[in-house]
């Protein structure tokens, strides 16, 4: 399996004596969106600054490209680009002198055609003469990105790069980031807005409490964990369910004007079909119809809130 | 060796210098010529000469050092400082450079910006007064020590300081007491015997008099022992920050 990314049995204990990971063990493939889900002080930002750079672990060992980050660092750290949580910059610096100092800083050689790009692709054209002190929180988070793309990675992280953001940006981006994945660009996001793991990730990770709870191909998850509703609106009121329907997933609600069918993606009792059919021959008629299915957030609420 | 890397921050760091140029450059002018008007006019009219040098260039070397300490001190500190304290230093932690790469491009630039606002003290002191300088080499080789070791020193400030309270507490507590003792502007043999005695245990003392050495000299302490002295505080602050970096001192929690 290429896996790009490899972290072995990681650990963190700062320097309070905080454990802020504990036994972490993950695999990144090449090409994939990785989104890692988890609620504040999961140690999201942690695990990020350790296969960065940034922190040093305090056990365990990560690989990048197949490069120790420790010992060959060098090469490990060539490959990523980081777009931080916080808006680190520098205020009083052009865009255009920001984003270029971070293309050297990784020791790559002027390019300016590869700036030109990134600034265009991130709606920065217009303002790479503007201090960033003049640029919006949105703009500036773009900025960031540019920075971390003036390199070119191979691997790019985002830490929740969605948060404060507009939904025009929100847009943008994640049109940046499908561009990154053609390109054969391996994306690692965490975010609080679920919607958006669950738009566009190809995996998901769940932390908390510095634990790696599980990682699955989002479909899998979906399909495991997801339950799916589906609900009909009666044309008439029942009083009660016929007796032959009872105990299989079906319940009344809202006073017999609505008849709601429970079932597990993986474990359907009955098919929807088969029970319609059984519906109208008991001269049960519906108005609308419609299926639900729980998102990401419900999965990660009982998984979060089943770990406690 | 990632060069690239050490131009960019190299150069990001003389930008930074050149918007504050009027800063940077105008107000050590303007406190060396004020120097010389209170000291070299005032006090330079009662002392003539130390050892047969005018007191106004006699004041001279002792000048350049003052300010090439404040400014090596102040500039490497506040380069590192400034992104640590902003969040920005994430980039140079997170890039593919050693930690020493880091240090030539910040100490590299702090270090540039002292030595040519030295020279410029230099010119403007031979503005007021005939500068003559009998060892030009041994002139630039403790111009050049200085500089590098007090960069140095400061870098090591710049990543100790938690706030900015700290960070100017060497630069505006330490420094000036010592080179104003030092004997930058009286020759320590003026002194009592006790008080010149007090004055071997300055550092800043071997600086200013070897220094006056290679324009005039003339030294209170052998040059030799000036240049020892120097190295080994360079010495010092390598090792420090050789230690500073391999455990990640706080800059890796
Ligand atoms: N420098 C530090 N020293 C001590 N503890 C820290 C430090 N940085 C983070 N922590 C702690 O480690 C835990 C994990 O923090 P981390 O920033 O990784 O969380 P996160 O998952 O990114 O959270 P968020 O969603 O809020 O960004 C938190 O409890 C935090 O308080
Ligand atoms: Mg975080």
């Amino acid at each position: 399996m290429s896996s790009i990314i490899s972290v072995a049995n990681l650990s963190k204990t700062y320097g309070s004596g905080f454990k802020a990971l504990k036994n972490v063990n993950l695999d990144i493939k090449r090409g994939e969106i990785f989104a890692l889900l988890g609620p504040n002080g999961a140690g999201k930002t942690t695990l990020i600054s350790i296969i960065c750079g940034i922190a040093n672990p305090s056990e365990g060992k990560v690989l990048v490209g197949g490069e120790n980050i420790q010992t060959s660092y060098r090469k490990a750290r060539s490959l990523i680009g980081l777009v931080p949580q916080e808006l680190h910059t520098d205020a009083f610096e052009s865009v255009w002198a920001t984003v270029s100092f971070s293309r050297g800083l990784f020791g790559k050689p002027k390019n300016p055609d590869h700036i030109e790009k990134v600034l265009k692709d991130l709606s920065l054209w217009d303002k790479k003469d503007n201090t960033l002190r003049q640029l919006s929180g949105g703009m500036k988070r773009r900025v960031l990105i540019a920075k971390a793309l003036s390199h070119e990675p191979e691997i790019l992280f985002l830490d929740e790069p969605t948060a404060g953001v507009d939904v025009t940006l929100r847009k943008d981006m994640w049109r940046v980031v499908e561009q990154l994945r053609e390109s054969g660009v391996t994306i690692i996001l965490t975010t609080h807005y679920i919607e958006e793991a669950e738009e566009i990730a190809d995996r998901v990770g769940v932390i908390n409490g510095g634990k790696l709870l599980l990682v699955e191909e989002k479909a899998a998850l979906m399909a495991k964990l997801g339950r799916k509703q589906l609900i009909l609106e009666l044309a008439e009121p029942l009083d009660k369910l016929p007796e032959h329907f009872a105990g299989n997933g079906l319940s009344l609600e809202q006073g017999g004007t609505r008849l709601v069918y429970n079932f597990d993606a993986h474990n359907e009792q009955e098919s929807i079909a088969a029970l319609l059919t059984r519906l109208s021959a008991d001269n049960i008629h519906f108005k609308d119809l419609s299926t639900r299915q729980s998102s990401l957030e419900d999965i990660f609420v009982a998984l979060v809130g089943g770990a406690k | 060796m990632n060069i690239e890397a050490i131009k960019s921050i190299y150069f990001f760091e003389m930008a930074r210098t050149r918007r504050t140029l009027l800063q940077s450059v105008v107000s050590p002018v303007i406190s060396t010529s004020l120097y010389f008007i209170v000291f070299g006019a005032a006090v330079g009219s009662r002392i003539q000469t130390v050892e047969g040098v005018s007191y106004g260039a006699f004041i001279t070397p002792g000048l350049i050092m003052l300010t090439l300490l404040g400014q090596c001190i102040s500039n490497g500190s506040f380069g590192i400082y400034f992104p640590k304290f902003t969040g920005t230093i994430y980039e140079v932690l997170s890039a593919p450079v050693a930690m020493t790469e880091i240090l030539l491009g910040y100490v590299g630039a702090a270090a540039t910006k002292g030595l040519l606002i030295g020279l410029i003290i230099l010119l403007t002191a031979n503005a007021f007064v005939e500068v003559r300088i009998e060892h030009p080499f041994m002139m630039i080789l403790f111009f050049l020590l200085t500089a590098i070791t007090f960069s140095l020193f400061g870098f090591m400030i710049g990543i100790w300081a938690g706030n900015f309270e700290q960070l100017n507490l060497i630069p505006m507590l330490v420094v000036p007491p010592l080179t104003f003792l030092g004997g930058s502007f009286y020759s320590i043999n003026m002194l009592p015997p006790f008080w010149q005695a007090v004055s071997h245990f300055n550092p800043v003392l071997y600086l200013v008099s070897g220094f006056r050495w290679s324009f005039y000299g003339i030294a209170d302490v052998n040059p030799l022992i000036s240049l020892s002295m120097i190295t080994l505080f360079l010495a010092i602050c390598l090792g420090t920050l050789g230690w500073m970096f391999k455990t990640g001192y706080r800059l890796r929690n």
